[in-house]
């Protein structure tokens, strides 16, 4: 039981890491440097194109890196489920 | 083949697939009625929550809203998309691990009270026929638009479709007719975009063309855009109003509004696991990144086409496209200054902004307006719908393509309908009925009046189609401030503070609730003329106040569950189970 109860809390915490690590992110790229940051980053040219920096995250580059978080919280959270349920029958 | 033979047959067409779809996967049970027997896989449903997601508004109006806005446009493409990174990393998971039916069942459950799953109820209608009434006004707008049906008999055609799959085979017929529709809107979205791309940037990618200097020209085509704009007098395209702080509001009230909707949510309840619900979630905003990131081009794309195409022509040399839209009143032209040639500038060209035409033509052949010309130098109405809905004959393709967007946006329509008219009947049979009203209902006697509910909803839906509150836009805004300031902020706290009680949960809802009401009610619909930055509270206009009603929400939860007992044990339990991943089956 005891085991249990440490190996579901430290499941969590991991997954609340990940989340936080994952946000962090997700709010840097769509509210900094899409909005706050934007002016700002409009001096710059996204390298390769004509896009001014600040305007490409705003309506291209924060969307695609939303589509990557996703995919990678999905992919490392079912990849902490198999560790758990291992850990689970091990015992 | 004319247009109209080729719009009736790809409507015609689509139609025919969805009622077939929907005669073989009808509902049997209630499991099936409300979440599709958790069969469906994550990539069906991925596709299947993007046709549920995209309306009309995104099919049609939403390019236009960004060719018209120019950056500050960013915060719907930004608001509308990283709300599914909420979803999927702080709701989706847990919601389906809960694994009943509705969003005000997790709430009435998790907070143990009738209280707080009636008040997730209404909230839950509210938000859905608010937003329905748009889908089914669309329906008529494209059946009149394309294949001169009157608008009324649109919404009827809309509503019998709709009836067929909804009532027949609840969310497993929704299902499956999403995911076709899927296929449908977005060929038909992409197909005009790319077409478009290829003629101005000379690249079949948008999202990489609206970015480029097109071969022999000197500027990119953005440089040459935002050049265009300063000479017309409009603020340059890619820079933005600068109101910094009201700008983050909006796109956090749209992203946490986006989580907290409740037609997207349901639909993570239809997967058969925890693993899938994480997937589907990547892959739904993948399938709706598609059409967000090609949206933007395809703004930038027909902008420059229409000053091009327009600015200080004679109306005579103008191509055929703009008496055409001018004749289904998208366009008005008043010649101010009296020398017969089209002048594009900043500001409304009209009082009231909305043309009214008169009988009879001007010098030009243009039609007459009733409205006054307002004093500033514009003499150019052009609707925003314009930018999705004539960008084919703008950019002379074939007739097919141009038959295509109409289907397309049928399609999108009727998908996102279909799903906020699943959450009033689930809501009215489940929640109210065998949760609350009836608790011996027994399972075929709940599918009936689950169907019953769908049949009236449709009816409801249809009725504000045909006769549209004036005030469609306003509740739009309503409905993800609302989302954001009650669902959003309830679901989270349920999820990851094990000690969040029934009072906490209420009293905060109930504080989100109505200081959002409140605050966009007074600015818009009893102070309307108030309604500038200088009167709005922090600088925030009425779209971006639920984020300030989700802080409140948060903050008054906080307070009163510190002086009001624990959940029960058993409520514990619940949200512990929650958390805990699933044994993987055999």
């Amino acid at each position: 039981m005891g085991n249990d109860s440490d190996a579901t809390e430290k499941y969590w915490r991991r997954n609340l890491r990940l989340i936080a690590v994952l946000l962090a992110i997700w709010a840097t790229v769509s509210l900094g440097f899409g909005i706050a940051l934007a002016p700002w980053l409009d001096q710059f040219k996204l390298p390769g194109t004509e896009f001014p920096l600040g305007f490409w995250f705003a309506q291209q580059g924060s969307i695609f890196t939303f589509v990557i978080l996703i995919f990678v919280y999905s992919w490392r959270m079912n990849r902490l489920d198999d560790d758990f349920s291992a850990g689970q029958d091990g015992q | 083949m004319t247009v109209t033979a080729w719009t009736s047959l790809l409507v015609g067409a689509s139609f025919l697939l969805y009622i077939v779809i929907a005669i073989r996967s009808r509902a049997t049970s209630t499991g099936e009625f409300y979440i599709a027997g958790q069969h469906v896989p994550p990539l069906a449903n991925g596709m299947a929550t993007a046709a549920d997601w995209m309306s009309a508004a995104s099919f049609i109006s939403m390019a236009g809203i960004i060719s018209f806005s120019g950056y500050d446009g960013s915060v719907y493409l930004m608001g509308w998309t990283g709300g599914y990174v909420l979803l999927a990393l702080l709701l989706a998971p847990y919601l389906r691990k809960f694994g009943k039916y509705t969003v005000p069942d997790f709430i009435g459950e998790r907070y143990y009270s009738q209280t707080a799953r009636l008040v997730a109820v209404i909230c839950a209608i509210f938000i859905s026929f608010t937003y329905v009434a748009g889908q089914m006004r669309g329906v008529g707008v494209v059946f009149s638009r394309f294949l001169e049906v009157d608008v009324t008999y649109g919404v009827i055609i809309g509503m019998a479709i709709v009836f067929i799959y909804a009532v027949l085979g609840g969310m497993k017929g929704i299902t499956y007719t999403q995911v076709a529709q899927y296929c449908v809107l977005i060929f038909a979205f992409m197909v005009p975009a790319i077409f478009i791309s290829l003629m101005v940037a000379d690249t079949a990618i948008p999202q990489i063309g609206f970015g480029s200097t097109p071969d022999g020209e000197e500027m990119s085509l953005l440089a040459r855009l935002d050049g265009l704009h300063e000479q017309l007098g409009f603020t340059k395209y890619t820079l933005g109003s600068g109101n910094t702080i009201n700008l983050l509001a909006i796109t956090f009230a749209l992203m946490a509004g986006t989580a907290g909707l409740p037609h997207v949510i349901i639909r993570f309840y239809t997967v058969p696991s925890v693993r899938a619900a994480r997937k589907s979630a990547g892959w739904a905003l993948l399938f709706i990144a598609i059409l967000y990131t090609t949206a933007p081009a395809v703004a930038v794309f027909a902008r420059t086409n229409l000053i091009d195409t327009v600015e200080n022509k004679s109306y005579a040399e103008i191509p055929d496209w703009f008496r055409k839209w001018e004749d289904t009143d998208l366009i008005a032209w008043v010649d101010k200054d009296g020398d017969g040639r089209v002048k594009y500038r900043a500001g409304n060209a009209l009082d009231p902004a909305k043309p009214s035409f008169l009988e009879g033509r001007g010098v030009s052949g243009e039609r007459l307006l009733s409205n006054t010309p307002t004093s500033n130098a514009n003499e150019l109405y052009v609707d925003r719908d314009i930018m999705v809905l004539a960008n084919p004959e703008i950019a002379g393709l074939p007739n097919w393509v141009i038959a295509l967007v109409a289907a397309g946006g049928l399609a999108a329509a009727l998908s996102t309908a279909a799903g906020l008219l699943l959450v009033v009947s689930t809501s009215i049979s489940h929640d109210l009925l065998r949760k609350w009203l009836r608790p011996d209902l027994s399972d075929r006697e709940e599918l009936l009046a689950a169907r019953i509910s769908a049949g009236a909803a449709v009816c409801i839906a249809g009725y504000l189609g045909i006769n549209p509150p004036g005030y469609v836009a306003e509740v739009v805004a309503f409905a993800f401030g609302l989302a954001a300031a009650s669902f959003f902020p309830a679901i989270l706290m349920g999820i990851f503070m094990k000690r969040m009680n029934r009072e906490g949960a209420i009293s905060g809802m109930l504080v989100g609730l109505i200081f959002t009401a409140s605050y966009i009610i007074y600015f818009r619909f009893l102070h309307p003329e108030l309604d500038t930055v200088e009167n709005w509270w922090w600088g925030i206009s009425t779209k971006g106040i639920g984020t300030v009603g989700m802080c409140f929400n948060f903050m008054i939860a906080g307070i009163v569950r510190s002086f009001t007992p624990d959940p029960p044990e058993d409520v514990v339990r619940m949200v512990e189970e929650i958390r805990t991943p699933e044994r993987r089956a055999g």
